[in-house]
């Protein structure tokens, strides 16, 4: 591994500090994805800001029914947290389907946002990479792209975000809590990951010299009718190919409400306002979850080897949305699929 | 992967290599001081420092589990963690299981169900069976499965590893 300095922080407004102090350097906490892309040459800090000291490591319960996910608290301790299990268990299913016990038992709340994609291309240092450095080029988009995005592609980079957890905190709602030099602020989820357009190299709208201090959700849990479906090259540990997060509300077989997120597919996790909307007042039923699918698809782009998902997302939206509204939501240890 | 920075500043001054830092760590019991560089993994500290060859490397990248130990008695790779970050953890390996002289029931289970083929694998999925019945959250063959599947077996002893955890969680 590449050398570097190593402080730790006391506290955020500490750590904040160091940071703003120390331009070439990183906050570390879990260390899962950063000192795989350190070993990689992918990432160069100068100085690791080491976090896990800070007291972000609380889950408690906000005033308005919501749950308050200090950043610290680990990924395990948040799918096994009992008010997660009850209320939330659309967060639960998709923590438990991502990564192996180890890592979900190191990586952060906070990390878990800000891990990095994992297109081949970015961690291959031989070849151009526009996330990697700017301006070099975008290796996949004639290269080997199986795995990449078919929703919200640019010219310059077709990487997707990797993570699970993500895609349960966008249906949910979620807001990030951040902390900076200046002041603290709040982020609504959909605007936390962005889309590559031209800088494909900022995969979120946080500063640099900001920290993430906890992840809210609001009340709305959808725990009578979720589910988390991932389709994965095999059965566990394995980054998605295309996964859906499905809540629904219904009044009888009526669809109230109607959350739909697709991991696996884009830059970030993937919501689209017209699909859920063309889901809330209808009787829940086949027609419905493919007309929402279509919907969701309908600027689908696949490139040589991964349009194969853009019918993969179609079906699993709609197998996903019947686990939703008839309550049988996809089990993480039991691999078939009802 | 093993590349350093060349020691040079753009301007062709020599960059002083950050200090070694002390850390102390309890490992198998033992408060255990000793110096590290910063880019240090607990890996390598355990096995370069402290001579506990019996966590082993296999990808150096969490991928594979064999490096697999508990730290402060959650199973986690150790590939993945600095030793300066863990200053004040206690740590258990793959040698600090046995008991006065007796396999901890997983060791043996491991035995009595052949769960082992060039044995390359075993110290992490040892401890990662360590890990997981302690969480007792898995009970059922697929529930095992899932949750171990962050240890990889190429000899392919899975059905034999399961087993062998099956009969220490039915045994304690």
């Amino acid at each position: 591994m590449i050398s570097f300095q190593y402080a730790r922080a006391a506290d955020v407004a500490d750590a904040v500090r160091q940071k703003a102090a120390n331009p070439g350097a990183k906050f570390i906490a879990g260390g899962t994805n950063l000192l795989d892309l350190m070993k990689e040459d992918v990432e160069r800090p100068i100085r690791l800001i080491d976090i896990t000291r800070l007291p972000l490591k609380e889950v408690r319960e906000t005033p308005d029914g919501g749950l308050r996910i200090g950043a610290l608290v680990p990924n395990s301790d948040l799918a096994w947290h009992p008010v997660v299990e009850q209320r939330y268990p659309i967060l639960a299913s998709a923590i438990l389907a991502g990564a192996s016990q180890q890592l979900r038992n190191m990586a952060s709340t906070g990390g878990n946002l800000l891990q990095r994609t994992r297109c081949y291309y970015f961690y291959d240092t031989a070849t151009p990479c526009n996330k990697r450095q700017p301006g070099s080029g975008c290796s996949a988009i004639d290269g080997l792209n199986r795995m990449h995005a078919i929703l919200g592609t640019s010219e310059a980079c077709i990487a997707t975000h990797p993570s699970d957890m993500c895609v349960a905190l966008a249906v949910l709602d979620a807001k990030v809590h951040v902390a900076g030099p200046k002041a603290e602020r709040v982020i609504a989820f959909a605007d936390f990951h962005r889309l590559p357009g031209n800088e494909p190299q900022h995969d979120t709208t946080l500063g640099p010299d900001e920290i993430v201090t906890a992840v809210e959700l609001p009340a709305r849990g959808f725990a009578a009718n979720y589910t988390y479906l991932k389709i994965r090259d095999r059965l566990s540990y394995a980054f998605a190919l295309v996964s859906v997060a499905a809540a629904l509300e219904l009044d009888g077989r009526t669809i109230k409400e109607a959350r739909l997120g697709l991991g696996g597919v884009a830059h970030k996790p993937w919501r689209d306002a017209a699909a859920e909307a063309a889901l809330r007042g209808r009787p829940a039923g086949e027609a419905a979850f493919a007309q929402a699918a279509d919907t969701a698809l309908s600027g689908a782009k696949g490139y040589a080897h991964n349009a194969f998902k853009i019918d993969l997302a179609r079906r699993a939206i709609v197998r996903a949305l019947t686990q939703a509204a008839n309550g049988t939501p996809q089990s993480q240890s039991s691999k078939s699929i009802v | 992967m093993a590349r350093k920075r060349n020691g040079k500043a753009p301007n062709g001054a020599a960059i002083q290599a950050p200090a070694k830092m002390p850390i102390t760590l309890t490992v198998n019991g033992i408060a255990t001081r000793l110096e590290v560089a910063p880019w240090t993994t607990l890996l390598d500290a355990l096995r370069d420092h402290l001579d506990l060859t019996g966590t082993k490397k296999g990808c150096d990248h969490g991928q594979c589990g064999a490096c697999t130990v508990l730290v402060n008695g959650r199973r986690i790779n150790s590939c993945l963690t600095l030793a300066v970050m863990q200053e004040g953890a206690t740590v258990t390996t793959v040698e600090g299981l046995a008991q006065g002289g007796n396999l901890h029931p997983l060791q043996q289970a491991f035995i009595d169900h052949d769960a082992f083929q060039c044995g390359y694998c075993t110290p992490g999925q040892i401890c990662s069976g360590v890990g997981l019945i302690a969480e007792g959250k898995a009970r059922t063959g697929d529930e095992i499965r899932e949750l171990m599947s962050g240890n990889i077996c190429r000899c392919g002893a899975y059905p034999n590893i399961v087993a062998a955890i099956q009969q220490t969680m039915e045994r304690s």
